[in-house]
């Protein structure tokens, strides 16, 4: 996220305080002067993982420490899992397999690897999906599983979660 | 001193019988039955020479003698009934069980049909007759997985139970994952080697490993389940291309049991495995790990079948029955 906050000492770090008040995990800051802003303020981007939910609760905080949140950027993908999927892959269009996950919006396979065996012999692929929050991997293993179920494939989930 | 009638002379029951005759444990075995055949002898049976009748292919006692029989006339503390498990009916060995809790024996057995099908039915009508009814043997053999939970972790609230319930399929995977067998060459070896049957089936499906989350999730879970609750995937379907992907990636894959308790959960299914993961044994090897409260992680690990390591359980049963009921008779 960009922050905007008052060019005076101690403004940073009254700026960081609430992300790990919430919980917040911060994993670079940003810190340059811009021409574009005016002398009395300073933009910083700060790039950060939140528990699910505190987002609010962190913008809160932030404004009662008097600083502007300018700008907040994508939600990344966090969570990924690695499940091996086996059956008729390509005569049951793989890519339609793949596209039911990726149109929840919030998670999407990220990674596949094939091995095509001989004709008519099963084939089996590891897929890898990324989602933004647990609860999206639950349900696009969900998707998956109701997939498998109609397609006739084979999912291999790992033992522990995302 | 306790006296056992021993129901059942395949694997297990001669596995008890020499783990008797090789170790002073103080127990006399007063009947003794197969399927074809009996002995009822107060005195103590010569388990060398029923041993030795068996092992040329001939019958343990008398024709004439029914398990039944022993069951109803022998003079025994404790019934131990290792005859081979029937998942749909439990039968004989369920009839055999409440004959014995009516004449008020203690029973110890291996057989995880009727634990599986009537453990609350056994548990109350053992507790109505003062008595005990124990079943390590059921569950992951020789690993004393049963009496670890009930006693050792008293008073722990488990999250999670997961592991590796069935060594066939292990072997299966293990040899599918060494050298790149298909799962039919993985099948084959087996059996060769005596890990399968002719009908891989109860083994391959998963429901051996469903039939034990079923035990541990009725005895000492508090749940009230039935094999048809367990969500249950096999092997049979797994390719070497599968387990060289997971292998890429540091892993493999196991045919994992699992039971989450609090969300109701019971399943069996292939799952992918970290290499470095404690329930990832080789061969025949079973291993359970038990997630709880107060103990944190525990892993249990060891061998899941053979003559000699499921006698080892129900030795174990019978020696805690005798420690605490039997002394002195």
């Amino acid at each position: 996220m960009k922050l905007e906050m008052k060019d005076q000492p101690g403004q940073l770090v009254a700026a960081l305080q609430p992300i790990s008040a919430v919980g917040g995990n911060i994993i670079a800051v940003i810190h340059q002067r811009e021409t574009s802003t005016t002398a009395e303020t300073l933009d910083v981007q700060i790039v950060l993982e939140l528990p699910e939910g505190r987002l609010e609760n962190l913008l809160e905080l932030l404004r009662e420490q008097g600083v502007s949140v300018v700008r907040i950027g994508e939600e990344r993908l966090l969570y990924e899992c690695t499940l091996i999927v086996i059956g008729h892959l390509m005569h049951t269009d793989l890519s339609d397999t793949v596209d039911r996950i990726d149109r929840t919006g919030s998670a999407e396979v990220t990674e596949l690897s094939l091995a095509m065996p001989a004709i008519n012999s099963p084939s089996s692929a590891r897929i890898i999906i990324r989602s933004t929050t647990r609860a999206e991997m639950k349900k696009a293993i969900r998707i998956l599983r109701d997939v498998a179920g109609q397609k006739n494939l084979l999912i291999i989930e790992p033992l522990e979660d995302a | 001193m306790i006296r056992i009638a021993l129901l059942g002379f395949g694997s297990v029951g001669r596995g008890i019988a020499r783990a008797i005759l090789a170790k002073n444990l103080e127990i006399t075995v007063t009947g003794l039955a197969d399927s074809r055949s009996g002995i009822i002898d107060a005195g103590g049976i010569d388990l060398a020479a029923a041993l030795a009748r068996k092992g040329n292919g001939g019958p343990c006692g008398s024709p004439g003698v029914s398990p039944a029989d022993v069951v109803a006339k022998a003079e025994y503390d404790v019934l131990v009934e290792v005859t081979p498990t029937n998942v749909e009916t439990a039968e004989p060995a369920l009839g055999h069980i409440r004959g014995a809790l009516r004449r008020h024996k203690h029973v110890v057995t291996s057989n995880k049909g009727p634990i599986a099908l009537a453990y609350p039915e056994l548990r109350d009508q053992a507790a109505a007759n003062g008595v005990l009814l124990k079943y390590e043997a059921t569950v992951c053999g020789a690993i004393p997985l049963i009496h670890a939970i009930r006693e050792g972790l008293a008073g722990n609230t488990i999250s999670r139970l997961y592991g590796v319930f069935n060594g066939t399929c292990n072997y299966i995977l293990t040899r599918m994952a060494e050298d790149s067998l298909t799962y039919e060459q993985a099948l084959a070896e087996a059996r060769e080697l005596g890990y399968a049957e002719a009908d891989p089936t109860y083994d391959v499906e998963g429901i051996d490993a469903a039939i034990k989350l079923v035990i541990l999730a009725n005895t000492v879970l508090d749940m009230q389940t039935a094999l048809d609750d367990v969500e249950r995937t096999g092997i049979t379907l797994l390719t070497p291309d599968a387990l060289r992907l997971a292998e890429d990636q540091d892993c493999t894959i196991r045919l994992i049991g699992e039971i989450v308790p609090e969300a109701g959960v019971l399943r069996v299914s292939p799952r992918i495995v970290a290499k470095a993961h404690p329930l990832v044994v080789e061969g025949t090897l079973n291993a359970v790990t038990v997630e709880t409260d107060l103990a944190g992680d525990l892993t249990f690990i060891g061998k899941g079948a053979g003559s000699t390591e499921t006698a080892s359980a129900v030795i174990g049963d019978l020696l805690y029955i005798h420690d605490r009921y039997v002394q002195g008779s």
